[in-house]
């Protein structure tokens, strides 16, 4: 359909179709500068920017996004984050071992999925219980996903240390192993997976997960599906967590190691999408980044205040009261996370443009 | 079969230990619906403060009081700087701030008085005691004795004095408990204050049987399960909700270790919590919210 000015329908929306700057169109536009910056990178950057920095922000982006889904959007709160990861790293690994024949896309989105189903058996328990119950109780996934990667060796195909190495990662042919390609990759992987979270939470089965995370009382009396949708948001979180575990462990690590998804990796993802903003897309983005980038800060500053003035461990305690302090201060300052932050300066460049 | 009972046994003693932890999480869900994840980083802070007091050759009673007086004045700073700010948020971002809260106590504790193991004696003996044909740790029992004298002090404040009566109105019903004229920020400080002391026995107990050190904060992710058996809100679920994952945590080490070839006590407590939260969403104890539309 053309959009003339005869055509009735735009009679009706001028005032929109005539802004040439409107909030979805910055949101978009800015996504799209953000990609095309991020896909150049490599031809300017160095290893150890793609190896360090940039990798890991997109791999936790990854997993913000996952829990964002089932979290911020459906309302239900978890801390097996670090466990669905690493099903979907292990998963993907045997799945790389011993089928060789599947190309390596096939097999992340199956390792994937094996995630996915893993989460949707946790998920079970949230048709029962609620809350900070339903908090402490995905921590039996937690621990008991932890205990069974290091207690059986199947799935690290009987391998005499701790840490399994990655097998090669190439698609069609070309290989991906240099930084260059994984990072590429990981880019890829998040770039699709953004555009598939963001349809997903404006279907039909998004509204879904949102009317049950302001209240599923209220939403199964007028007859939204609470249980399909509950699990529907743990299926597809754990899946976008187990790909996110599988590039940590193949694009990031390198290896597969179970400590590497431990505890404090389901907090630090919480902290993610708690500092970017629940329910948002782009908050995932800006707490990874503030997550990734905050320690390396601090690093920096303790190495040039206090080289040499005061030990390691020392300053590993300054960082990480320093670390506290500036979560509760954000918290105290910003409550609805960077993303609000992100919404207040979109608003005030468009309140700056012509209409 | 004397075998399973003293494992048993040691197993509830054991659980009791969990219990004291599980305390100071309870009071402070009750009174402010905050799910603090530092009461572990406070049971360690109070154990160092203590400690260190005590390797200064400090008296034993004037170092309690000391080291309490300083929980204190931590709760009171705590309310202030954190959780006022953070008045009317959402639970979650409550917890997050406690996250937070614990990077904070346990960084500076181990800025100002070290990282390393410190030895803690309380004057115990700890040789076992024969009962029958099964044997006891007198260490254990003293410790199950703490925390009932605990169970039994809490209780009397609870229920017999005015700030108690406060604190179960607020409980109940904050809006009107405010409307009354109960002041909830003074409440906040001496319901912190109390966890800060109920970490200060716990620490005790729990330094001088493993150490004084960094490991002592984990003890809260021992005491999670026992907290969910038992109900958010009660005191006696906390108990409860301990002697059964301290029985079932030591009875499963033997019998379903053996099985599986490995031990299951980092996730065996939290397998047994969903089971109970299965059929009891809200805990043995906790009160279920009634939902209205």
């Amino acid at each position: 359909m053309s959009l003339t000015s005869s055509d009735p329908v735009a009679d009706f929306a001028p005032a929109r179709a005539s802004r040439l700057l409107s909030r979805g169109r910055l949101g978009a536009a800015s996504a799209l500068a953000a990609l095309v910056l991020l896909a150049g990178v490599p031809l300017v950057a160095n290893d150890y920017w793609l190896n360090a920095v940039l990798i890991p922000f997109l791999i936790m982006s990854l997993t913000g996004l996952g829990l964002n889904l089932l979290m911020g959007y459906a309302g239900q709160a978890s801390l097996g984050t670090g466990g669905f990861m690493s099903v979907g790293a292990y998963a993907t690994y045997n799945l790389l071992l011993r089928v060789p024949e599947l190309p390596l896309p096939v097999s992340l989105l199956l390792g994937g999925a094996v995630a996915g189903l893993v989460g949707l058996v946790a998920g079970l328990l949230s048709l029962r219980i609620k809350g900070f119950y339903l908090v402490a109780s995905t921590l039996a996934a937690q621990f008991f996903l932890e205990w069974l990667f290091n207690q059986y060796g199947w799935f690290s195909n009987y391998s005499t240390s701790s840490s399994i190495s990655a097998p090669r990662l190439e698609i069609l042919g070309h290989d991906l192993s240099g930084p260059t390609g994984r990072y590429l990759l990981t880019l890829t992987t998040v770039a699709i997976a953004t555009v598939v979270a963001i349809r997903l939470v404006r279907s039909q089965t998004g509204r879904v997960w949102m009317a049950i995370r302001d209240m599923d009382t209220a939403a199964a009396v007028i007859g939204i599906p609470v249980a399909s949708g509950k699990l529907k948001a743990f299926f597809v979180s754990s899946l976008f967590c187990g790909v996110a575990g599988a590039l940590w462990a193949f694009a990031y690590l390198g290896t597969v190691d179970a400590r590497s998804f431990n505890l404090d990796r389901s907090f630090e993802v919480m902290f993610i999408i708690i500092l970017g903003g629940m329910g948002s897309i782009v908050g995932n983005y800006l707490g990874a980044a503030f997550m990734i980038f905050l320690p390396i800060f601090l690093d920096h500053v303790g190495a040039h205040l206090f080289a040499g003035a005061i030990d390691a461990g020392q300053l590993e305690n300054f960082q990480k009261a320093l670390f506290g302090a500036l979560i509760i201060w954000f918290l105290i300052k910003e409550p609805n996370g960077l993303a609000a932050l992100a919404s207040r300066l979109g608003n005030w460049i468009l309140a700056r443009f012509p209409r | 079969m004397s075998f399973f009972i003293e494992t048993l046994v040691g197993g509830l003693l054991a659980g009791v230990m969990y219990s004291l932890v599980a305390i100071g999480f309870v009071l402070i869900f009750k009174a402010s619906g905050v799910f603090n994840f530092a009461q572990g980083s406070m049971v360690l802070c109070a154990a160092l403060i203590f400690v260190t007091l005590r390797e200064k050759n400090i008296d034993f009673w004037l170092a309690a009081l000391v080291t309490l007086a300083i929980m204190i004045a931590l709760a009171i700073a705590i309310e202030r700087i954190v959780l006022r700010p953070l008045i009317n948020q959402p639970q979650i971002t409550l917890f997050m701030a406690t996250l937070g809260l614990s990077f904070v106590i346990e960084g500076i504790s181990q800025i100002v008085m070290g990282a390393s193991v410190h030895e803690l004696d309380l004057g115990i003996v700890d040789t076992p005691i024969q009962l029958g044909d099964i044997q006891v740790s007198q260490f254990d029992l003293v410790a199950a004795g703490a925390a009932g004298a605990l169970v039994v002090i809490l209780s009397i404040f609870f229920n017999w004095t005015r700030v108690g009566v406060a604190l179960r109105a607020i409980a109940d019903d904050p809006q009107a408990a405010l409307s009354i004229g109960i002041r909830l920020q003074t409440l906040w400080r001496v319901v912190w204050g109390v966890a800060g002391f109920v970490s200060l026995v716990a620490g005790l107990l729990w330094g001088s049987r493993q150490g004084v050190q960094f490991a002592l904060t984990l003890v809260v992710l021992k005491s999670l399960p026992v907290l969910i058996i038992g109900g958010f809100t009660s005191i006696t679920g906390a108990i409860v909700g301990g002697l059964i994952v301290g029985a079932g945590d030591s009875l499963a080490e033997i019998y379903l270790g053996a099985l599986l070839g490995g031990s299951v006590s980092s996730w065996f407590a939290y397998a047994l919590a969903v089971v109970f939260l299965l059929v009891r969403p809200a805990g043995l104890f906790g009160e279920r919210p009634i939902e209205r539309i």
